[in-house]
């Protein structure tokens, strides 16, 4: 520790802070435009000059440490000096028309500059003039000149990013921040960009121009994409979502949002958006009042209950929905007597369902949530539930990480993130995948496999380290302090879900690791918590799509993109009596639904999700709900009403919230552990080892970042993205020559009675074998399971 | 072209090819390497010889070689490395490229000596952009090198190992700078790097690494055969040696001169053959275009070494040394070379790459009849909020000559601006 003072202010930090970071603890502020603490030190832009006892020039606060007895003088006659003398050289080239700048009224350099800048200015040459750039469809680079050339932007990407996407060129009066040769930003985490940049030079493109900043009112809110619940500032103006920014927490997103969070918010003014009751009368699609629309939908599922029984009533909803709406929807479901519902809706593998979790250490367990399968007696079996298994803070801590079967950058931005600054400070990340997509960090071992073998790679390392081999992946495990192995979405969407979990499980434990899974959704945490769970009486996601129900209630749904199998989800719908969409857009469902019921997206609504670290964050809404949507939960609540099922009567969303956590314990509750062991489930879903003479192939589908819910398909910025192209089919340079194809040609793939056309790929990271063809985008989702053989022809 | 008590560096130049291993061998070449590899000196033993020589880095900076080294962690695991700075951008100055031109193998001794008393395997030598001959020269120079066992492993039968590579750059001045230098060896923008860290702690690939000018290492081996007093007495107290100078400029006879530290400028003008054409001498440059003029009278008066042109108000810096005669306008002088800091600023630090256009641009509009009085005392100031305001020197050497021209011929400036034209 040293200790020093700061314009005579006493303070204590330890060795090596920055002075410009003790300032700030000392409550002192130090100009400053480079410096960002998250950034490594540039020191560029020279304005945090301050004077220093014995030092005979002025020093920049941040880049220099403290040394005990360390005198500094922030505002005295040289530092003064120094920071005005560098304000002005900042402003001689820079733009004077801050009334004209989209950055007005939320620039650093205009506000630096009223404290430090003079009011005429002694530069009377000609200003410099800095090209615009097109650098992709959400980040704006049209106001180069107001660019200060700190080398934020610069640094973002390589630091934290993990690729260096912008670069300083030129030298001199001349540098010009831009992509390599003309290509644009293609990160998913480049909106930071526009945060980071102090000045005008990088804005956001759909924000641009939209509105000033001190037009807007800021509301709290959480992200409903990724489980990570990043901490969203909602931007609003005449009841507008028009701009959405971080709110900084260490513990979760930092001071960053993935450009998903960011950017989705276009989505919610789409014009898809559902804004009236809808019913089909006569095959004809009618707007109608909300109690037309709510009492058809009652005496419809009265009748199927009455006539065909209500096991006949299944329900679907995404892990995206509120803790609130999951909650609700359960309890309906269970009011009318059927225990088919459930939000797993891309997940393959149900064996896990019913068997017996670890058992819990203190016998007086809280009572549990109502439908849920608690015995009496002290050693009763827990509830399995999934999630992270650790906090994110402890997750940036680990130093050895076995990461299985993920798509980590696009599922999970911010967590990879994290992982990146861990490997930086010296953590080893092995991956076992079917992809071997570029996480932009160090990789120590790798074992990029077919579907089908997954759990046989799995099972080798599980297999190494009960045999403590000190080679590859299981060397690498044992030599951690703190090891963590992780299930990604892949892992357990996979037909072998159980399997690959238990042997994860096992992996842990032999490592004296921590095990767990990095959860697919906003809530799919919450969506356990709520119980929106068949339990042992009921059918799950996939059972309720292969043996068709009479009736289903879809909240926030879009069956042909959110199910494992869009083709028998597809085709249950059609053949189903009665299809309610709970739901914010006008989507797929016009051509199967009955009842299309306008619900209100999250930023119309207050809610709660549960994070995948089982955060509890609740939040309100930010607008009102858009014509005449309805919050989901009040939709519920009118029909658990009208149904007769009691427990709907409460009056906000926090009374919803309170019943459904009521009971719970959520520390306990959470439960990765496995107490019974799974066999070896149907591998036959998985798909064929090796191609058969008809180009069989293993299907690998990923669900492309911008497909993944609804939002933020209609998120138009997005889906102007790299990420968001059309999806191809991948395949192994050695495949495509076999099947005579040449990379971009198109070829047909085909699944049960469909086929679509892709154009094709080669990849040879790709396993032989195998196809890469991603999921929940329209142009596959005529397509069947997303793991399983399918056919690959030339077009 | 030397004189006094005979070269120390430029020791083959009588030599039809002067840069043969053959004739380096001549003049006593790679003694001093086998005498420390086979008498296996203890490096502590060098540091203290190049102390006592009072060897200061020619580069421009004048720091002392010995203690430079001697930061260098010894007991350091893994890779550490030297590195020449022959990227010799500063205007005026060329003595580095006829050391590699006329005796490279005085480089590689030097070098040698430098990697076995900092423990160092791998060694680089960064080569100014446009000198192409002399790199291939240089290259040419390490083959020979290398087939005679000066180079590689098992040097002179030793288990000492010590390679050399040289990297030819790109033409930047900026790169001259030390740690630009070791960014642009990594493959990176030659931009210098914010110090501390130094390079000794951290430096090339983020490994300790030594770096010195061409004619700083060429000296090691001169030192280590004779003597570090030796060299010592050969200069001054406090600037040991020999120093080569690169006379530009109006002199009948341009070129490099190795004399002695101390040698008075009037013998080094008459060396180089005195002011063209019986000109009037006007003002001089010592030490390369970034160290502030002095007019001609004060010059005649000052001795070569690093105090007494300090004394004299400019610094000793490269060597180079630029002689004007009255023809010369100092308005015109001081645009161009202000011209060159604007062009070779990196443009990452604020004063620098904002400041050293704007200098320029004050100087151009003097220079073409449309100054303004207050033009002066503004270019005064930006250069105090320019110099010691910087992450490198480039700074401070695009702002000193500006405040020297203006100390000593601020006259020329008002007449400049006041008559739209030209005092001489
Ligand atoms: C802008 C700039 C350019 C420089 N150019 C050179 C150069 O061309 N050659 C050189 O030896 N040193 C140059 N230097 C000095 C080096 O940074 C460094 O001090 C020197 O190479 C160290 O070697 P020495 O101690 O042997 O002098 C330059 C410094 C600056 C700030
Ligand atoms: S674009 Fe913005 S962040 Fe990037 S260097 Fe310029 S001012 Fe800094
Ligand atoms: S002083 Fe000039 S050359 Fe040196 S780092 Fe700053 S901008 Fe670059
Ligand atoms: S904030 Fe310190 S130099 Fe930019």
């Amino acid at each position: 520790m040293a200790n020093i003072e700061i314009d005579g202010k006493q303070i204590e930090v330890e060795n090596g802070c920055t002075v410009i970071e003790a300032a700030r603890r000392a409550g002192v502020y130090i100009p400053h435009f480079c410096y960002h603490k998250k950034l490594s030190i540039a020191a560029n832009c020279r304005m945090c000059l301050v004077q220093i006892e014995k030092a005979p020039k002025p020093m920049p606060a941040c880049a220099t440490t403290v040394a005990e007895g360390m005198k500094v003088y922030t505002a005295s006659e040289m530092a003064v000096k120094a920071q005005k003398g560098v304000m002005e050289f900042l402003l001689i080239n820079h733009p004077l028309d801050c009334p004209i700048c989209d950055q007005g009224g939320e620039c650093e350099l205009q506000d630096q500059a009223v404290g430090y800048g003079s009011s005429a200015s002694r530069f009377h040459e000609e200003k410099r003039v800095v090209l615009h750039k097109d650098i992709g469809p959400l980040v704006s680079a049209e106001e180069m000149s107001r660019c200060i050339n700190c080398t934020r932007c610069v640094r973002f990407g390589q630091e934290i990013a993990g690729q260096m996407e912008l670069g300083q060129a030129f030298r001199g009066e001349h540098a010009e921040i831009m992509t390599f040769v003309n290509g644009s930003v293609n990160s998913e985490l480049s909106g930071n960009m526009i945060d980071i940049c102090p000045v005008g030079a990088l804005t956001s493109k759909p924000f641009r121009y939209t509105a000033r900043s001190w037009e807007l009112s800021r509301r709290r809110s959480v992200s409903p994409h990724d489980s990570l619940g990043s901490n969203l500032a909602v931007q609003v103006r005449n009841n507008r979502v028009m701009r959405v920014l971080p709110i900084e927490n260490e513990d979760i997103n930092e001071c960053w949002l993935s450009d998903k969070d960011r950017f989705s918010y276009e989505g919610l003014n789409s014009n898809e958006r559902l804004t009236r009751p809808m019913l089909k009368q006569d095959g004809k699609w009618q707007e109608v009042e909300w109690q037309t629309a709510l009492e058809f939908v009652a005496n419809g599922l009265r009748q199927i209950k009455d006539g065909a029984g209500a096991e006949q009533i299944g329900a679907l909803a995404t892990p995206h929905s509120t803790l609130e709406e999951l909650y609700l929807l359960q309890k309906l479901l269970r009011g009318i007597g059927s225990h088919n519902v459930d939000f797993r809706l891309r997940q393959s593998d149900f064996s896990a369902d019913g068997k017996q979790a670890g058992t819990h250490p203190h016998p007086n367990l809280p009572p549990e949530g109502e439908g849920a399968t608690v015995s009496s007696d002290g050693g009763e079996p827990r509830q399995f539930l999934p999630w992270l298994g650790m906090s994110v803070a402890d997750l940036g801590k680990a130093d050895r990480l076995l990461i299985i079967g993920s798509f980590l950058r696009k599922d999970h931005p911010l967590l990879a993130q994290r992982i990146r600054q861990a490997v930086k400070k010296g953590a080893q990340v092995s991956v076992i995948h079917s992809t071997d997509d570029d996480l932009l960090m160090n990789v120590a071992h790798k074992n990029i496999v077919a579907p089908n073998a997954m759990a046989d790679a799995l099972a080798q390392v599980a297999q190494d380290v009960a045999a403590k081999n000190n080679a590859g992946i299981s060397g690498s495990l044992l030599s951690g302090e703190r090891v963590v192995v992780l299930l990604g979405n892949f892992a357990q969407q996979h037909p072998q879900a159980a399997q690959l979990q238990s042997l994860a499980q096992q992996i842990a434990a032999a490592t004296n690791g921590k095990f767990g899974f990095l959860g697919e959704a906003a809530n799919s945490v919450g969506a356990y918590l709520a119980h929106a769970l068949p339990g042992t009486q009921g059918m799950n996601a996939a059972t309720m799509l292969s043996s068709p129900r009479k009736a289903y209630i879809l909240l926030n749904a879009e069956p042909e993109l959110d199910c494992a199998n869009p083709q028998q989800a597809m085709a249950a719908m059609q053949a189903a009596d009665l299809v309610v969409a709970i739901s914010a857009y006008k989507h797929h469902a016009v051509d199967y639904a009955d009842v299309l019921l306008p619900s209100a997206p999250f930023s119309e609504t207050s809610g709660t999700f549960v994070s995948t670290e089982g955060r509890v964050q609740s939040f309100k809404g930010a607008v009102k709900p858009q014509g005449e949507a309805r919050p989901a939960w009040k939709i519920l609540r009118v029909l658990g009403n009208l149904l007769n099922v009691s427990g709907f009567d409460q009056d906000n969303s926090e009374a919803v919230r309170d019943a459904a956590l009521a009971s719970v314990n959520i520390v306990e509750k959470l439960n990765n552990i496995l107490n019974e062991n799974v066999g070896r489930a149907m591998p036959d879903a998985v798909g064929e080892a090796h191609p058969t003479k008809t180009g069989g192939f293993q299907r690998i589908a990923e669900v492309p970042i911008y497909s993944a819910d609804a939002v933020v398909r209609r998120a138009a910025a997005l889906q102007k993205t790299r990420d968001a192209a059309v999806p191809r089919a991948a395949m192994h340079s050695a495949e495509l020559e076999k099947l005579g194809v040449q990379p971009g040609a198109q070829v047909k793939l085909s699944q049960g009675q469909c086929c679509v056309y892709l154009y094709a790929d080669a990849d040879d990271r790709l396993p032989k074998g195998a196809v890469r063809v991603a999921a929940g985008h329209a142009a596959t989702a005529d397509l069947g399971a997303m793991f399983g053989t399918i056919t690959v022809e030339r077009a | 072209m030397s004189l006094g008590s005979g070269p120390v560096i430029y020791t083959t130049l009588d030599f039809d090819q002067p840069w043969t291993l053959e004739n380096y061998l001549k003049v006593g070449g790679y003694q001093a390497l086998r005498m420390v590899l086979t008498e296996k000196i203890p490096p502590e033993h060098i540091i203290a010889e190049v102390k006592t020589s009072a060897l200061r880095g020619r580069g421009g900076a004048g720091f002392p070689t010995g203690l430079k080294w001697s930061f260098m962690p010894r007991n350091y695991q893994g890779d550490k490395y030297i590195v020449c700075n022959t990227d010799e951008g500063e205007p005026g100055t060329c003595k580095d490229w006829d050391i590699l031109r006329y005796n490279p193998h005085a480089l590689i001794e030097g070098m040698a000596i430098a990697a076995y008393t900092m423990a160092v395997k791998t060694g680089y030598n960064y080569v100014h952009g446009e000198i192409f001959e002399a790199y291939e020269r240089m290259e040419a120079a390490c083959e020979e090198a290398r087939a005679a066992g000066y180079l590689g492993k098992d040097i002179l039968g030793t288990d000492f190992e010590f390679d050399l590579h040289n990297h030819l750059g790109y033409g930047a001045y900026v790169c001259g700078e030390e740690t630009a230098l070791l960014e642009s060896i990594e493959g990176k923008k030659g931009q210098p790097r914010y110090k501390p860290p130094f390079p000794a702690s951290f430096g090339l690939y983020g490994k300790p690494t030594t770096i010195n000018n061409t004619e700083t290492f060429s000296s090691i081996p001169y030192i280590i055969r004779e003597g570090g007093q030796k060299f010592l007495e050969l200069g001054r107290p406090n600037s040991g040696g020999t120093k080569l100078f690169s006379v530009s400029g109006h002199v009948n006879n341009p070129g490099n001169f190795e004399l002695p530290m101390g040698t008075p400028f009037r013998k080094l003008l008459e060396l180089a053959g005195g002011v063209r054409n019986g000109h009037k001498l006007k003002a001089v440059i010592p030490g390369g275009s970034s160290m502030p003029v002095l007019p001609g009278e004060i010059m005649m008066e000052v001795d070569m070494d690093y105090d007494s042109i300090q004394k004299a108000g400019s610094y000793l810096g490269s060597g180079a040394v630029i002689v004007m005669d009255e023809t010369v306008c100092m308005v015109r002088a001081l645009e161009r070379l202000s011209y060159f800091y604007y062009e070779e600023s990196c443009g990452q630090c604020t004063p620098c790459r904002e400041g050293t256009g704007w200098l320029y641009r004050i100087v151009h509009r003097i220079e073409h009849g449309n100054g303004k009085p207050e033009d002066l005392d503004l270019l005064l100031e930006l250069c105090d909020n320019i110099a010691g305001r910087t992450i490198c020197a480039l700074g401070d050497a695009a702002a000193w000559p500006v405040q020297g021209m203006l100390k000593h011929y601020r006259n020329e400036f008002e007449y400049h601006i006041e008559h739209k034209k030209c005092m001489v």
